[in-house]
């Protein structure tokens, strides 16, 4: 089974010619001459493919839910607004090897009847733009995007639409706001994009590591890629590997591979740097519940904690956490949970579109009480007003931004809870700002010593 | 026509009605709060959150609970629906939250505050908050600004409802102003240099639910109990016509449209009427206004009593203490 970044390194492989070389495109030739578009929807159904954007939804029944009946234009949007902190697969998918996503975008448009599809890139990565936009005038000139491609009847145009450089943008019916050239807030749902999305219009949206997975069940079979993973979690996944180990970057592992083994082979992470110990991970971006050491190398069954949707949400939320989007953030035993915490909801307090109560106001209360606490100026109660705060947030917005902005908290809380209890009871110790990296935290019995 | 339980009381609606609609059909206690919701503006609602409600069975045909809350506003009824909102302690718990985030960075000025008296915050806060805030950290504060000649924006007031941007975008033939930034920075502001000039524009101060957006022919005139509010009406050729009058002596301080039970306007009205006949000479008196009994304004107002449907009300909340079921009907008897 081909990989997605198998040729991520031979040279030149960023422009049509050599890709085309190296098997590129062959997707979009056997959909479009020998497939029908529902067939090609079958072998997504059959590989078991799901969402990579965060939420991990299967995309062959996303994609059945496309209203096909409606006479309004289909509509393919694929989600590159990637702002999750750490998450910075899809850039460097785009950023190498940008042609696996438009015959990606190509063969799905294909599958969904969109005869116009875009690709909406967050504000920041103006470079991708100019990429991407180069790829798409290399498909048109070889006659892979255009009219009748290919000599077929199936006819497509491709867009790229950078943002304005926000997160919430990435949630996908702000994402459609936006692109109609609104002000992005999410909307409330239902109805949802596959019958009403852009402009009204039967809409699929998906993420840059979805669509371009696509090409290689088209181009293998559904079951071919299915064979790859673990039960529900089949195929390969690229992880953002970012923080204190050896060797951060993205790497494409088959679903199903140890935590232990990511961390600590010399394949993947090469374990952790200067020879410290594992003190926490946050698994699948920002949003998703931090753990401990212990929980992410093993569940509370004691079995050991898999790199998988199912595994690393064994145990729910009180010891399990979320594959999410792969932003994979290891933390040694100098980090400090809470100044981690408050970094993260910074970002939360700083992304909210504001439009609903809970989350426009509860981001910015919880920011300001973990920068006090982060400073030396925290009250016990402030831990509790916290985890409620958190709870009020959680479930009553209009989108899931409220709750990742309330699961990191609660989480952090739930499970380090002594080390907030630690900055309130030692102000002046935390107000060096590296109070960890000088004398790391490990427990309440050693510091009842200090 | 669809069967929906609230809170124990059976009703039916047309299809395609809201909880929250469903429950202003009953009546009462059962009917959620609303702070950005507003019927007669299309797209309103489903932002502030108070009008959250916990669905215990989906529909007749599918009994499945919905898994979260759901803003009552915006969902609509299902025949054979069940409903829970004063009855279930999740859901006055989770509107307790969104009361607190209403407030912590509301800056509590209602002692110089125009629409203190008929401020739907204040009664919110009075029915569903806590006495007490927990939030220590510093209010964000904005300057205020005037949009038009005729509008006072204080945006440190403003819930964010988005209502005033409704009321601009479906009533003015020219919208000029919207929300600006994101999150807690956002703000109600108009587009660069162009100030709210149209004939409707007035109608955004009676949407907001909060002392935000006030009349500026009317500030600090008169605390708002200290008028007689009257019914009166004239003959306008860009609206109804229909307002509200509020007096002192043979004073008119201020022209409002007519708000029906839940706060809302139905019949907007144009500029005109609003600040440009301020004599009585120029409206047909209809008589005083009727206003809640639990209002404020009321303490000044003079209105004849209905004594069986006040036994009645009496009676009903006497009922609904000891906590037995609601009558089916709050309609006093013709
Ligand atoms: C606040 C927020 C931000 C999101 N950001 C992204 C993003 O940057 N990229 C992405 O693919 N999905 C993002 N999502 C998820 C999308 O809403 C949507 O589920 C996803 O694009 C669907 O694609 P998938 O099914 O292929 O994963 C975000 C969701 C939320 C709530
Ligand atoms: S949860 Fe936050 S980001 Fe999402 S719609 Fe509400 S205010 Fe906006
Ligand atoms: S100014 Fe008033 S109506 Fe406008 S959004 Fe704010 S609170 Fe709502
Ligand atoms: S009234 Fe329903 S969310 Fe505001």
């Amino acid at each position: 089974m081909a990989r997605l970044l198998e040729h991520i390194n031979v040279p030149g492989i960023e422009t049509f010619d050599v890709y085309r070389k190296h098997g590129g495109y062959k997707s979009v030739e056997k959909a479009l001459k020998t497939m029908t578009p529902d067939e090609v929807t079958e072998e997504v159904k059959k590989s078991g493919l799901r969402g990579r954007g965060g939420a991990g939804f299967p995309a062959g029944m996303k994609w059945s839910f496309l209203d096909r009946k409606s006479d309004k234009p289909r509509y393919l949007v694929c989600n590159a607004d990637e702002s999750e902190p750490g998450t910075f697969k899809d850039r460097y998918l785009m950023e190498k090897i940008p042609h696996v996503l438009i015959e990606g975008m190509i063969t799905s448009s294909y599958a969904l009847g969109a005869k116009t599809s875009y690709i909406y890139v967050r504000g920041e990565y103006m470079y991708i733009i100019r990429i991407l936009e180069k790829a798409i005038q290399e498909a048109h000139a070889n006659g892979f995007l255009g009219k009748n491609i290919l000599g077929t009847d199936y006819s497509l145009e491709l867009y790229v639409q950078p943002g304005g450089g926000a997160y919430i943008c990435g949630e996908e019916t702000a994402l459609l706001e936006s692109l109609e050239g609104k002000r992005g807030n999410p909307r409330l749902k239902p109805p949802f994009p596959a019958v009403a999305g852009l402009y009204a219009s039967p809409t699929v949206v998906n993420n840059v590591e979805t669509i371009s997975a696509v090409c290689s069940i088209v181009n293998e079979s559904g079951d071919e890629y299915a064979k790859i993973g673990i039960g529900k979690s089949t195929g390969t996944k690229l992880i953002s590997a970012s923080g204190h180990i050896n060797k951060p970057g993205v790497y494409e592992i088959d679903l199903g591979l140890p935590v232990e083994e990511f961390i600590y082979s010399d394949k993947y992470c090469g374990g952790i740097w200067k020879g410290r110990k594992l003190k926490a991970v946050v698994a699948g971006g920002s949003s998703v519940p931090i753990l401990p050491a212990d929980l992410i190398l093993k569940t509370a069954k004691g079995e050991p904690r898999l790199m998988s949707y199912e595994s690393l949400s064994d145990g729910g939320f009180a010891t399990g956490t979320m594959l999410g989007s792969g932003g994979f953030i290891v933390m040694d035993e100098t980090a400090c949970i809470v100044r981690n915490l408050w970094t993260f909801t910074r970002f939360y307090h700083h992304e909210s579109c504001g439009q609903c109560s809970p989350c426009r106001e509860g981001t910015g209360w919880m920011e300001k009480v973990l920068h006090r606490i982060e400073h030396g100026h925290g009250h016990m109660d402030d831990i509790d007003l916290l985890v409620d705060v958190a709870k009020k947030i959680e479930g009553n917005t209009i989108c899931p931004l409220g709750d990742a902005a309330a699961w990191p908290v609660a989480s952090a809380i739930r499970h380090f809870r002594e080390e907030f209890e630690y900055h309130v009871r030692y102000p002046e110790k935390v107000k060096n700002p590296k109070h960890f990296e000088l004398e790391p935290f490990r427990s309440e019995k050693v510091l009842a010593t200090v | 026509m669809a069967k929906v339980t609230i809170d124990g009381i059976e009703v039916e609606v047309a299809d395609g009605t809201t909880i929250l609609n469903a429950a202003r059909q009953i009546g009462g206690e059962v009917v959620p709060p609303a702070m950005c919701y507003y019927s007669s503006l299309k797209d309103t609602g489903g932002k502030c959150r108070v009008c959250l409600v916990k669905v215990t069975q989906g529909s007749a045909k599918d009994p499945r609970p919905m898994p979260k809350l759901v803003a009552s506003c915006r969902t609509p009824v299902m025949d054979g629906m069940v409903v829970q909102n004063i009855t279930s302690p999740e859901v006055l718990e989770a509107r307790k939250g969104v009361v607190e985030f209403l407030l912590i960075n509301h800056p509590l000025d209602c002692p110089i505050c125009d629409q203190a008296g008929e401020c739907d915050l204040q009664n919110l806060a009075y029915e569903h908050g806590a006495g007490k805030t927990r939030y220590e950290e510093e209010r964000r504060t904005f300057e205020k600004v005037d949009i038009g000649d005729k509008i006072k924006l204080h945006m440190t007031r403003c819930i964010l409802c988005y209502r005033c941007t409704f009321v601009a975008d479906q009533l003015t033939n020219e919208r000029v102003h919207g929300v600006l930034h994101r999150g807690d920075a956002s703000e109600i502001s108009t587009y660069i240099e162009k100030a709210v000039e149209n004939d409707f524009s007035g109608n955004m101060i009676d949407v907001c639910p909060v002392g935000a957006l006030t009349d500026k022919t009317f500030r600090f005139k008169s605390r708002v109990w200290f008028t007689k509010p009257l019914d009166a009406h004239r003959n306008c050729t860009k609206c109804s016509g229909k307002v509200v009058l509020w007096t002192k002596g043979d004073d008119v301080l201020r022209v409002s449209a007519r708000k029906d039970e839940f706060g809302e306007v139905k019949e907007y009205i144009c500029n005109e009427c609003r600040y440009d006949h301020k004599n009585m000479g120029d409206w047909t008196i209809e008589g005083p206004r009727h206003i809640d009994k639990n209002s404020v304004i009321s303490q000044n107002h003079y209105e004849k009593i209905d004594m069986q449907k006040l036994k009645l009300d009496i009676e009903r909340q006497i009922q609904f203490q000891k906590g037995k079921q609601l009558p089916e009907t709050n309609q006093s008897p013709a």
